[in-house]
């Protein structure tokens, strides 16, 4: 009898239509292709020819149609009806959510606009929610980076005019050695993963440098399971190798850094600051006359080694410094947790591939000064750094100090090195700098973010107070160019430096897993002061979910998602870029939202045209936008530039710059939701210095004019916060802080400890206690996707070897984790792959009871938790009445990875603690099962 | 066909690279959303947003420790779905017919309509690749994507199975390992590629190229002159610079 | 595995049915009319009752006509034939017997053969399979047959061969376990072959593959604790064995072979149930589970 296989469709229909749009699960903003049936979205896939992801999707990303009929979204307009915190809610009319929200901030508006603190999340859309806040009047905008990652992008960018983060990324073609510092996922998520993947197939070396072991980690070559924390001490023990060895490209230094710029020797007010010509300039000594000339003067010889009239190099003074002992592998490997031989044998392989290895492109480009090079020489060593080593007191110099690594080697902006993705490389000088004029009724004096150059152009008031609510901008962390989000609840709770009276927010979950010391952060939101109002009045909170934070809110403004609104990924915000091209994307509704949602761009919108904000109305008055779409394509931030560079000019056919179009919005549609403007060959490195560069640059709007500067390894901004500490110029630190600052300001950069083990008894709290990001979810967000919750529907605290040991512990076993702060007791798991004395738990996994549309018993709450709990907003006191925020003294990042804490074993318990009671959900509950197929 | 092909056409299958594999779930579900829509019934999912939510999938990405006799422990990700085995016991056992391999390309398939959801098939297979979806009462498991792979609706680029083509770190590979001078068959004689529980007979076509020596650090030896100091003074290191400034 | 009730019934059930009807096909007892009549009655309703049991275990069981279809290759497709063919010959003997006056006796061992064969074909739905090391091995089918036979001897009230097949299912029971417990090792997949990485240094499961719950987990991923395990030995030994080979020794009445036939019943469904869950499935390993 022979078997009939089954005759198969080999061709099925896959779908009716296919809608090309972006994706919104994380800030890579991957190309997606929807396929549509029957009007639904049917199934998710990589766009191939969009320039981030190549046709290539996370978990996350696949997962969207999950995301998008998730039972958790919010359906209408919530007016809180029962107590803050439990989660009672009205539905009402948008008309009366715009009503109400607009009564609430009108009076700020013109009374004294400060007193909203309007600050945004995850945000993909900050350069128009800012002008937003500034057309307000408010100097209290800020988005979520400085409890992000504010120390990587202000490290970068005031070391070398940009960054890692998703402003930059290694050469995956041409590196040989690539050395990772602290990144689990990144913003880059995808291109890291292709990345690596190009170097897997090349064969090239990936070094992973981690207390953990997972995920990018697991795949590299060699592993170094540092403590977490001193990075920088290891990565300046290497440049002491390196300099002792000599192991440095000195024409790059040079030429192209500030290393030849001389040092003020003389005591006073200019002391450390860097010579200047009359003009302005900086002044080199050429090797060729040992004359005193401006850095860019055609055909000089920039000498490292000179000393005129007793003022020596950037470059002798940091051989001085980081030659010292005090950095020899000897003296940093037991701090490090890393074997003497094991940093020798490290240094010793970047030197090896930087120089040994070195090779050139035959590729000509004329530098700033005019010189013309024949080639491009190549230095095959790159690096990529994270939130490991942003997230810490010390990051912001740590950073520094990896960047310097990276400069001395040669290696930044050449082939096989790092590379800047448009619109970086932008120096400091091309930043605008913080604005914080309030004037009531009237606009902001310019954007709120920006890179202090000096005390200033801090952002105090006249008596010297903080002008701003999470007090950026001030002594105490003088360059927090994100702001700091994870002060403002905090501040404002404490009416310090003021009270508000509206916090408005957008998509940040500030009372769960975004905030530090939650438990706190509920208190401070639910909170009444004597008469029985609320202490911080008026709470409105955009989210498209059924999110913790929707609780503590007093009326919600339910968002559309992803996949049912316009956005825009704009070159005037943190744009999708590649080092090889400038690019921007757009969303679109390809669904319509069933339910009474709106995007939160539209709804600005309209409330920016009701209050008459500047830059909403026109003269007479009337609504300028009709809605964000409109705002995208009609925006102009300067003449001819706009969010969009593709299909700019009436006739759609100029790029970078041009009038608006009236089709711009279609032509991305139809050009598959993004545009993309290659950098020219022979543009594509050397981008600080190399002309062809600089003109394409300001051809296609991203400067006004071209923007060539020197790499900033000394850095004037922070030693002019250092003279003011010693008491020069006029705008004086208080003085509990002055040591601080001599000491953290560093021009040069320096390795301190962090803050935390000076605060705590560290044989105590004897464990370092880290979270990472599971590359399949999202922040809080993930979880309301079953799809993604079946992969990470808990979070045990990975243990390693020896500390599970010691407690005894064997599978399935609880331990309570204390901090200086608090304690919670959660399930433990064994990992070997771990620093020894490291513990660390996926993040934002654990939920509060009866959010996001989960069952109370979910996993998520019951076994689920946040290390939040144990990390405190602010320092332990120390006695001296004040304040000290657990952030970067420079930067004012938060400091979520000083986290110390001690292990014991404990009785198993039913659930984690702290168990919170449940809060009522506005949205029910999710349908028990789920056979998601929309087409027959 | 209980019984097996004698041989097939073609041995399509995967190769992943567990070198590489960097253990990001994009596989899972990119496959759990192709095959939710497309072949047979859809990849259900029970307590959905409840206290155990459990689900249909046909491709998991496991993870594991190896600790080596010296050097740190290791953690390779680990992704595993059908094998299309050429001895697929998964096939014979099968009392319907509903589980049959494909003589043109030997791929395993279940035939959903002759299906009658008794389990053995997952009993038989070692893998752990077959999951009784409990809404439909029948057996899934990995198609290959054959709805994909010879798709015409498809651009030809695309015509690969959706784990494959998501990848974000081009660690899945697809192929005929039948024939020695496709892609897949150079690169599993390349680096290696080996079988999972040979000594069960299964005879896997999915092959897993294993992860490259790790924490192999380069004798110092040779890497020593890379850092001999050029001074060893203060001093004599601005002497060296001002002669290593002379020659460029 | 798990030690799903269906599963368990069925096999219990049938066995003990098939055994039944096997005595009765050979003519032992021989039994004529009425007495006949609830002869097969019970064969049948155990027989039966048990493949009936077995398609709850079904996702689809209204298809089970296709499960006919393979009995080339697969042991459950020929354990329905088999157990189809039994019944109905032994049917029609059955019908002769109780009706008819007629003894068919060739009918009566063709059955009996069939009948045999159904409960080695059960047998080897589990030997077959490499995955599940305790299983696959010829004591299964060898115990499932003895036990099978001396239970069906016992309803069938032949008291001293199923008292010689019960003492050998008791011995054989013995050894099985006790080769039993070790075969997985000796069998040398472990998690190293299981995921190739044994060869690199000691592998140990990580991360599982998803914190939810599967249809794996479920189905394959049982496990008993050891001394519970012991403990449920024992007491399905005594009861499956012991007891009523005991009891059977005290006295031959009537009564005693009914109770001897019932704690062998009780018995072997505790037995039945460690069957499965003792198991240990190959997939376990993936999960660093066994
Ligand atoms: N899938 C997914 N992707 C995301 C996100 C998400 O939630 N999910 N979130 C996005 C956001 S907002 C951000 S900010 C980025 C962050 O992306 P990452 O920078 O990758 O952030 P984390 O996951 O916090 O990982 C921090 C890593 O640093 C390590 N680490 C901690 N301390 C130290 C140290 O002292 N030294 C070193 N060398 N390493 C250390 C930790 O072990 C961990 O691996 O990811 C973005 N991408
Ligand atoms: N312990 C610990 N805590 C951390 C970190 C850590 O490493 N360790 N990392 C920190 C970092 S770097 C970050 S960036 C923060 C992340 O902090 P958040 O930005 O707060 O991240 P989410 O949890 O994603 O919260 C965003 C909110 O946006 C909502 N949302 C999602 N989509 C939309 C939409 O389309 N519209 C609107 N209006 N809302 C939407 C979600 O429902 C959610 O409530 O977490 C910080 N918290
Ligand atoms: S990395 Fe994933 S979640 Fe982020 S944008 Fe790309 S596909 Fe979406
Ligand atoms: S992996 Fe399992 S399901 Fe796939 S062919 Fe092999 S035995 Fe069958
Ligand atoms: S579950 Fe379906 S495919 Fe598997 S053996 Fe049974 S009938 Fe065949
Ligand atoms: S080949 Fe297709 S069915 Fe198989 S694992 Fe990949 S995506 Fe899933
Ligand atoms: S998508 Fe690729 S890298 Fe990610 S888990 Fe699957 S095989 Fe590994
Ligand atoms: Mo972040």
């Amino acid at each position: 009898m022979g078997f009939e296989q089954p005759k198969l469709n080999l061709s099925p229909r896959v779908s009716d239509e296919i809608r090309k749009t972006t994706c919104y699960m994380c800030a890579c903003r991957c190309g997606i292709d929807v396929h549509m049936k029957e009007g639904k979205v049917a199934y998710i896939e990589g766009n191939r020819d969009h320039p981030v992801n190549k046709g290539v999707l996370c978990a996350k990303g696949s997962a969207g149609i999950m995301q998008v009929n998730a039972p958790s979204r919010l359906r209408a307009p919530l007016k809180r009806v029962g107590e803050r915190g439990s989660g009672e809610f009205e539905e009402i009319s948008w008309d009366e959510a715009l009503q109400l929200t607009q009564d609430w901030l009108e009076p700020v508006h013109k009374e004294n606009p400060e007193k909203l603190a309007f600050f945004t999340g995850r945000d993909q859309s900050q350069s128009f929610t800012s002008f937003w806040a500034q057309g307000f009047g408010t100097p209290n905008y800020a988005a979520h980076g400085g409890f992000c990652s504010v120390n990587m992008a202000a490290g970068g960018i005031y070391t070398m005019g940009g960054s890692f983060w998703e402003f930059g990324q290694p050469d995956w073609d041409r590196t040989k050695l690539f050395m990772l510092f602290g990144v689990a996922e990144d913003h880059d998520s995808n291109p890291i993963k292709m990345g690596l993947g190009k170097l897997k197939e090349r064969g090239a070396k990936v070094i992973g440098v981690n207390p953990i072991r997972t995920g990018y980690n697991a795949i590299a070559d060699e592993w170094v399971g540092i403590t977490p924390g001193t990075d920088g001490l290891f990565i300046l023990s290497m440049v002491h190798l390196l300099l002792k060895a000599g192991k440095v490209d000195l024409n790059y230094l040079a030429q192209l850094t500030n290393a030849p710029a001389l040092v003020d020797n003389t005591d006073g007010p200019n002391k450390g600051l860097l010579l200047r010509g009359q003009d302005g300039k900086l002044i080199v000594i050429d090797r060729k006359t040992g004359k005193p000339v401006a850095f860019d003067s055609k055909g000089i010889t920039p000498d490292l080694a000179a000393t005129y009239k007793g003022h020596r190099t950037v470059f002798q003074h940091l051989a001085e410094r980081y030659m010292s002992d005090k950095y020899a592998p000897e003296n940093v490997a037991r701090r490090c947790g890393i074997a003497a031989e094991r940093i020798r044998a490290i240094a010793a392989d970047l030197a090896r591939v930087a120089f040994d290895e070195s090779f050139e492109l035959d590729q000509p480009w004329t530098d700033f000064r005019g010189n013309k090079h024949k080639t491009m020489i190549g230095r095959p060593v790159s690096f990529h750094a994270m939130r490991g080593v942003s997230a810490h007191s010390n990051g912001f110099q740590t950073c520094r100090s990896l960047h310097l690594l990276q400069i001395i080697l040669g290696t930044v902006e050449v082939p096989g090195g790092f590379r800047f993705k448009p619109p970086y490389p932008k120096p400091v000088s091309a930043h605008p700098k913080p604005h914080y004029k309030v004037t009531p009724g009237a606009a902001l004096d310019g954007p709120h973010l920006g890179y202090v150059q000096g005390p200033d152009d801090l952002c105090l008031k006249e008596d010297g107070s903080p002008a701003r609510i999470d007090k950026a901008y001030t002594w105490e962390n003088p360059m927090s160019a994100h702001g700091l989000m994870h002060m403002v609840i905090s501040n404002a709770y404490a009416g310090d430096p003021y009270k508000i009276d509206v916090l408005f927010m957008y998509m940040a979950n500030m009372s769960w897993n975004s905030s530090m010391n939650t438990g706190g952060m509920m208190k401070m939101l639910t909170d009444k002061d004597e008469n029985g109002d609320y202490v911080i009045p008026k709470i409105i909170y955009s989210d498209a979910y059924s999110s913790e934070m929707v609780a503590y809110a007093d009326l919600i403004l339910p968002d559309t998602t992803y996949l049912e609104r316009h956005d825009c990924i704009s070159l005037l915000d943190r744009p999708i870029c590649e080092a090889d091209g400038a690019a921007d994307s757009i969303r679109w509704p390809v669904v319509e939202p069933d339910r009474d949602v709106r995007g939160f761009q539209s709804v600005l919108v309209d409330l920016g045209a009701r209050m008459g904000l500047k830059g909403f109305v026109n003269e007479d008055g009337s609504a300028k936008y009709k809605d964000y779409a409109d705002y995208i394509v009609n925006h102009e931030r300067r003449p001819g530039v706009g969010p969009l560079i593709g299909f700019r000019g009436e006739d759609g056919k100029e790029e970078g710059r041009g009038k608006p179009n009236l089709d711009q919005m279609q032509s991305y549609i139809d050009n598959g939701g993004f545009y993309e403007i290659h950098v020219p060959d022979g543009a594509n490195y050397y981008k600080p210095w190399n002309v062809a560069y600089q003109d394409w640059a300001v051809k296609i709007g991203i400067y006004d004019a071209p923007q060539p500067y020197l790499f900033d390894i000394y850095s004037e901004p922070m030693r002019k916060f250092q003279l003011a500490a010693e008491g020069h110029g006029d705008r004086q630190p208080p003085e509990h802080l002055r040591e601080r600052i001599k000491e953290t300001l560093d021009p040069l950069p320096i390795w301190y400890a962090p803050f935390e083990d000076e605060n705590v008894d560290t044989s105590e709290f004897n464990v370092h206690a880290l979270t990472q990001r599971p590359m399949a979810m999202y922040h809080s967000w993930g979880t309301q996707n079953a799809w993604l919750r079946q992969i990470h529907g808990q979070n045990p605290l990975f243990v390693p070897t020896k500390i599970w040991e010691v407690n005894g512990f064997s599978e399935g076993d609880w331990a309570r984790v204390t901090s200086a702060h608090g304690a919670i007791v959660v399930p433990v798991a064994h990992m070997a792959a771990l620093n020894e004395n490291t513990v660390w738990t996926w993040n934002a996994i654990g939920k509060r009871k009866g959010a996001w549309a989960l069952d109370e018993k979910a996993p998520e709450a019951t076994k689920g938790f946040l290390l939040n709990h144990l990390i405190h907003e602010l320092m332990p006191e120390k006695g001296d009445g004040m304040r000290w925020s657990n952030s970067d003294p420079v930067t004012g990042q938060a400091a979520w990875f000083d986290l110390r804490v001690k292990i014991e074993a404990c009785e198993a318990p039913d659930e984690c603690s702290p168990e919170l009671p449940p809060i009522k959900s506005p949205v029910g509950q999710g349908p028990k099962d789920l056979a998601w197929k929309v087409g027959k | 066909m209980t019984t097996l092909p004698k041989t097939t056409q073609k041995k399509l299958g995967l190769v992943i690279d567990l070198d590489t594999c960097v253990g990001c779930h994009a596989c899972v579900v990119s496959c759990k959303g192709w095959n939710t829509e497309n072949y047979g019934v859809p990849l259900s999912d029970q307590d959905a947003y409840g206290a155990d939510p459990s689900g249909t999938f046909l491709n998991r990405v496991h993870s594991y420790e190896v600790q080596p006799e010296s050097g740190p422990a290791q953690l390779i990700h680990f992704p595993k779905s059908c094998l299309h085995c050429e001895d697929a016991p998964c096939v014979t056992v099968c009392p319907t017919g509903a589980s049959y391999k494909r003589q043109e390309d030997g791929i395993v398939l279940v035939n959903e309509d002759a299906c009658i959801g008794c389990g053995l098939c997952a009993w038989a297979c070692p893998y752990g690749a077959r999951e009784m979806d409990q809404a439909a009462g029948v057996m899934k498991k990995c198609t290959l994507c054959v709805d994909r792979i010879y798709n015409e609706n498809l651009p030809e680029v695309d015509r690969v199975p959706s784990c494959v083509r998501t990848c974000p770190s081009g660690a899945r590979h697809f192929g005929d390992l039948g024939d020695e001078t496709s892609e897949v068959s150079e690169l599993v004689a390349a680096r290696g590629g080996m079988d999972l529980m040979p000594e069960l007979g299964t005879k896997p076509v999915n092959k897993y190229l294993p992860p490259r020596p790790k924490d192999v650090i380069p004798e110092f030896d040779i890497l020593a002159p890379y850092l001999e100091p050029v001074a060893k003074t203060q001093k004599g290191f601005l002497g060296w610079l001002d002669k290593a400034l002379e020659k460029i | 595995m798990h030690p799903a009730g269906s599963v368990i019934v069925f096999t219990v059930a049938s066995g003990l049915g098939f055994g039944l009807l096997t005595w009765l096909g050979i003519g032992l007892p021989e039994v004529r009319g009425w007495v006949a009549f609830w002869h097969y009655a019970l064969g049948f309703s155990l027989a039966g009752g048990g493949l009936l049991a077995s398609t709850f275990h079904l996702g689809n069981p209204q298809r089970f006509l296709m499960a006919f279809s393979q009995w080339r290759s697969s042991w459950l497709s020929r354990e329905g034939c088999l157990a189809v063919a039994a019944l109905a010959v032994l049917g029609l003997f059955a019908i002769g017997k109780i009706f008819l006056e007629a003894n068919w006796q060739v009918l009566g061992y063709l059955g009996a053969i069939l009948a045999v064969l159904t409960v080695f074909a059960t047998s080897m739905i589990y030997a077959q399979l490499k995955t599940v090391p305790r299983w696959n091995h010829w004591s299964t089918p060898a115990l499932f047959l003895l036990l099978s036979l001396s239970g069906g001897g016992l309803l069938a009230a032949q008291i001293l061969p199923s008292m010689i097949l019960l003492a050998l299912a008791g011995a054989l029971q013995l050894a099985a376990w006790l080769s039993g417990d070790g075969r997985f090792e000796s069998r040398g997949t472990d998690i190293g072959t299981a995921t190739g990485l044994g060869v690199r240094g000691i592998v140990r499961a990580f991360e599982p593959p998803h914190t939810g719950n599967n249809y794996l987990l479920k189905e394959m991923v049982h496990k008993v604790g050891r001394k519970h395990a012991v403990k449920l030995r024992l007491i399905s030994f005594a009861l499956m064995i012991l007891m009523p080979l005991g009891l059977l020794m005290i006295s031959g009445t009537a009564l005693m072979v009914i109770f001897a036939v019932l704690l062998h019943a009780i018995g072997t469904f505790a037995q039945r149930w460690l069957f499965f869950a003792e198991a240990e499935h190959v997939v376990g390993l993936y999960y660093g589970k066994r």
